[in-house]
Formats: C-alpha cells, structure tokens, sequence
C-alpha cells in the first residue's frame, strides 16, 4: 500500500536531477557500500570537482534489520539479544542501556546488587576500551599506518578472551540481564583482568609513541574535518565526537547511573593541540585519552569487586531476576553514554503485555555520521577519508 | 527551570492555545503542543536564555494503533547548559487513509538532527514532515512498499518477485 500522492515523491524526483545534472557538469563518485575505509557497508554519494568534494549523499540501509520491529514483537528480556547486535564492537554497553531503561521502568533499579553493578561496569568499560581500539586501530589503516591496527587488534583479544570467558561468547554476549547478570564472573576472572591491566598500559605509551605523536599522521589529521562545537549539538552529536569540539559532555558524570557515582574518572576533551579545536585530531585523542579512563576504573572496580564486594558461595546473579516483565503504562526515555555517545531507548509500555508497545533505539553512530554531509563538504576526497574514520560510527547501529 | 516553569513560558509567548494537555503520570512528564506550532515552540525553546534546549536527543514517530486512530511524534529535548529534560509531544487523529499520510511540520529547520530522525520516522511510520528539505527514505529502498512500523502492517511475500521466507 504505497501512498502514491505525487507531493510524497517530490524529494525523490529532486534528488534524481540533482544526480543527473551533476553527472554532466561534474563527476558522481559512488564510494562504498565495499570500501574498507566506510567502516561497514555504507555508501556515499560524492559530488565531485576534480579532487573536491562539493556534496555527500549517505545511502544507509544494508544492515537494516528493523530492531525496533523486533523489539515491538518480543518481550524485554527476549530483546536483549538484539540490542547486541545494533553497535556489535561494543554490546555490553547496548544491553546495559537496555535493562537500565527497563529496570527503572520496573522501579528496581535501586535494588540491584553491588556486585552486580560492578560488574556491569567492569565489562562495559572493558568492551568501551575493544570498541576505542578498533577505532583508533582503524584509523591508522584509513590513513596508511599498518603496525598499530595490528596492536590494537593484538590487545583487544585479550579483552575478548575475558568476555568469552565470562559470558560464552566473543562478540554479542547477552550477559547482562533484566535485574541481575547471566552468570557471576569465572573465577580468578578479577586477577587474569588485573594481569591485563598491567600489561596494557604500558602497550598505550608505546601506541602513541608509534600512532599520537606520529608527524605524518598528525599532518593527516589536524586542522582537518573541524567540527565546531555548535555544529555538532546542532546536528546531535554526543560522546568522543562532540568531546573532540571542547564541550565534557559525559553522561556518566551528568546522570551519575550504575557505579559511576562512587568512581573517579576525568572527561577527556578536545583541546585543538595540534591545529583547530575540534578536528579529526582531537577526536582521535579523545579516544586514546578515554581509554586510559577506562583502565583507571577498571583498576577501581576490580579494588572492590576483590575486597569488600568479594565472591561468596551464595551469591546469585540472578536472584533479582523478576519473573515477568509487565511495566505499568507509561512512556520513558532512557539514555546512557555507549562507546560511540549518547545511546537511547525509548519505551512505550501499556502496562498490560510483557511486550513494549513502541521502541525506539537513539543510536548516537546515525546521528554523528548524520554531520558528515555538513563537515564532508568542500574538503579533498582523501581528506573524507580521514573525517569517516574520525567520526567512528559502526553500521549495525546506523542501520539498526 | 521546572517543567511548570517551562509551561508558563510557552503560555506566556504563544498563549493558552499552544498547549493542548500533558502527561504528568510518568517518571518524565510531557507537554502536549498543538502540532502547527511545534517548529516554533521548538525555537522559542532553543533560543531562550533560559531553557536553551539545544540537543535534540530523539525523535521517534509513534502509531497508537488500529483503535486510537492517531499518529504521532514524540520529540526528547536537553539543556545542556541547564541540564534538564524536556519531552514534547504532538498528535493528529488519521484515518489510514490510502492517499493522504498524516502531515506534521519539520523541525529540522531548528535541530538540523531532525532531519534524519524525520527521514526515518517517514520511511518506518509513514508520517509526512511539511517543509523537510529532503523527505525520502533512509533505511529501506525507494521502492519499498509500507511502512513497517505501522500496526497494520503485513509482511510482504514477495520482493521483486523474490519469494521471502
């Protein structure tokens, strides 16, 4: 039943002679949906002048699989699996965000164990340190650099053999669930953890030895692709990209959920060191610098799971699991700072099935790749190449 | 500035009409604005001194069903100087009609964020955003029929003749 009303294909007809006639004056370059440097299948539209880049037209849509048709046919604790697949280098965040939304819709957010919360953050920060060195892993690659996507990939199996150890599985783990987690971590999970600690920090210094400081790489990445700070609120924005323009915009410190409240971290934000505030730079060392937070809170959160909320025989993770999820009517909006930004769900919930009348996924890659057709345009096609890499979206949650 | 506040100061600037009810039962509550004014509401929001609404967090289109008969979009504004929240809704009775879809102004003249937001909402939900600069579909092909958010949405058979199981 497609609405055929001629006013409905206005934009679609426009479009059409837009790529038309810039066929005749200048060149139409298709890049992607199978180009390494797109980070997934996305393909983009240029319109280009020579070397220049006058217009990007983002094609989305290959890994659409309808998550929130999903979650609309099946109930919270069954979605979950889902909201693993939607940013899949960084599912413990999803799913996290998930049950928290739920949780609070329930009102036993305040019930959760400590342990449990600990862990949750524990394994979100180590899953937020996998997503950060794929990305900057990555970025290398997109500019020339081969040696440092090879250490980080290196480093992160580490960080995947942990989570395969703790939850069966080495990239969607559907390990944190609805009022508790699937299992309590492996023991002697907290020493191998604290093992990796150690050895990782000193691989950072090496990293931006190689890759930070490198004077081609920073001639690649300053003063290019500069997002201003309104600009990027403008266009919704959040986390390590809006971070890059200057503003400590963290919603770890701004809603204080879970155990972030009794950790200390700073926000790392962009301070245009080596050009403009706000470039690809800056982006790219917002990550570096997040990743040596998560390793501090990390340390923090291994202190206590080791100390005063230490394992005992009888403790469950599941104890807390509610039996049946009927959240009374009503709407809620719940956001949570993912590896990529400002991470939402929203819920409608009729307060009679144990399924979500409506949900909506907010993933922050759809928005901050939404900047790129403002801050791709006018630039060389090398240097859209670089921007793409610093924005870090993944497609599984463009697309969702 | 609390959400009393706020309503008083939309009253204030466009009077009693612009506000149409609100939701207060939730955890988050909502203001109901009446849907012509909503891109206007939208700036006074974002420019004021004082509420400074500048991120667009979410926008979601929503079918209330066979029964209710109503579409709507539902807009998840924050403050960041301010730090608050702020969740505006809109809603028009329709009837599925199969020519019209329901109309709804843009506000991606406001929060340039809206404009996929809008794009989706048009190519999941089927609602028409009046003054979008460019309102086809994002994450589904031009030529796919429906709108699968939509309650009364069957699943195709076929794509192109390509039986789907």
């Amino acid at each position: 039943m497609n609405i055929r009303n001629s006013k409905y294909q206005n934009a679609l007809e426009t479009y059409h002679k837009k790529i038309q006639s810039a066929s005749v004056e200048d060149m139409v370059l298709n890049m992607g949906p199978q180009h390494p440097s797109t980070h997934g299948v996305l393909r983009l539209e240029l319109i280009t002048d020579g070397e220049i880049v006058k217009e990007v037209i983002p094609h989305l849509g290959y890994l659409h699989r309808c998550f929130e048709k999903h979650a609309e046919s099946l109930t919270y604790q069954q979605t979950i699996p889902f909201t693993d697949r939607m940013d899949y280098l960084a599912s413990m965040p999803n799913s996290h965000a998930w049950v928290m939304g739920v949780e609070k819709m329930l009102g036993i957010d305040k019930d959760i164990p400590k342990r449990v919360e600990y862990i949750r953050v524990l394994v979100c920060e180590l899953n937020r340190i996998a997503s950060h060195l794929i990305a900057i892993g990555t970025y290398g690659i997109d500019i020339g650099a081969f040696t440092p996507f090879l250490w980080c990939f290196r480093d992160r199996e580490h960080i995947m053999g942990m989570l395969e150890w703790a939850s069966g599985s080495r990239l969607l783990y559907n390990y944190i669930w609805v009022g508790g987690l699937f299992y309590d971590l492996p023991v002697g999970f907290e020493e191998r953890c604290r093992e990796f600690v150690n050895y990782f920090k000193p691989k950072m210094i090496e990293l931006n030895r190689l890759l930070t400081d490198n004077q081609v790489f920073i001639s690649r990445t300053a003063n290019v692709g500069v997002l201003p700070m309104d600009v990027a609120i403008n266009y919704g924005c959040t986390g390590p990209v809006l971070r890059g323009s200057g503003l400590k915009y963290d919603l770890r410190r701004i809603d204080n959920y879970s155990a972030y409240p009794e950790l200390d971290f700073d926000i790392p934000v962009g301070t245009g060191a080596m050009g403009t505030l706000g470039d690809c730079w800056d982006r790219y060392k917002v990550r570096v610098d997040e990743i040596e937070q998560s390793l501090k809170m990390i340390a923090q959160c291994l202190d206590r799971l080791q100390k005063e909320l230490k394992r005992t025989p009888d403790f469950d993770p599941r104890a807390k699991l509610p039996r049946k999820i009927t959240p009374k009517a009503q709407d809620f909006y719940a956001r949570y700072e993912g590896a990529k930004g400002e991470l939402g769900f929203y819920f409608i919930a009729d307060g009679k099935s144990e399924v979500p009348f409506r949900a909506k996924a907010r993933g922050p890659s759809f928005n901050n790749l939404s900047v790129l057709p403002a801050i791709g345009q006018g630039v060389m096609i090398a240097d859209l190449i670089a921007i793409i890499g610093s924005l870090d979206f993944v497609l599984g949650e463009v697309d969702r | 500035m609390s959400f009393e506040e706020i309503k008083l100061l939309l009253i204030d600037k466009f009077g009693e009409g612009v506000i149409v009810g609100e939701e207060t039962g939730g955890m988050q509550p909502a203001l109901l604005i009446e849907p012509e004014r909503i891109t206007d509401v939208c700036l006074e929001l974002r420019n004021n001194p004082k509420t400074y609404f500048d991120l667009l967090s979410c926008l979601t289109g929503v079918d209330y069903g066979i029964e209710a008969g109503r579409f709507g979009v539902v807009y998840h504004l924050t403050s960041i100087p301010y730090n608050l929240q702020l969740t505006l809704k809109i809603s028009k009775e329709h009837d599925r009609s199969s020519d019209m879809l329901p109309e709804f102004p843009s506000v991606s003249s406001v929060y340039r964020t809206a404009d996929w937001h809008e794009r989706e909402a048009y190519d999941l939900v089927g609602i028409f955003f009046e003054g979008h600069p460019d309102l086809r579909r994002i994450l589904l092909p031009d030529d796919w029929e429906g709108y699968p958010l939509r309650k009364d949405y069957k699943t195709a058979e076929y794509y192109k003749g390509i039986k789907i199981d």
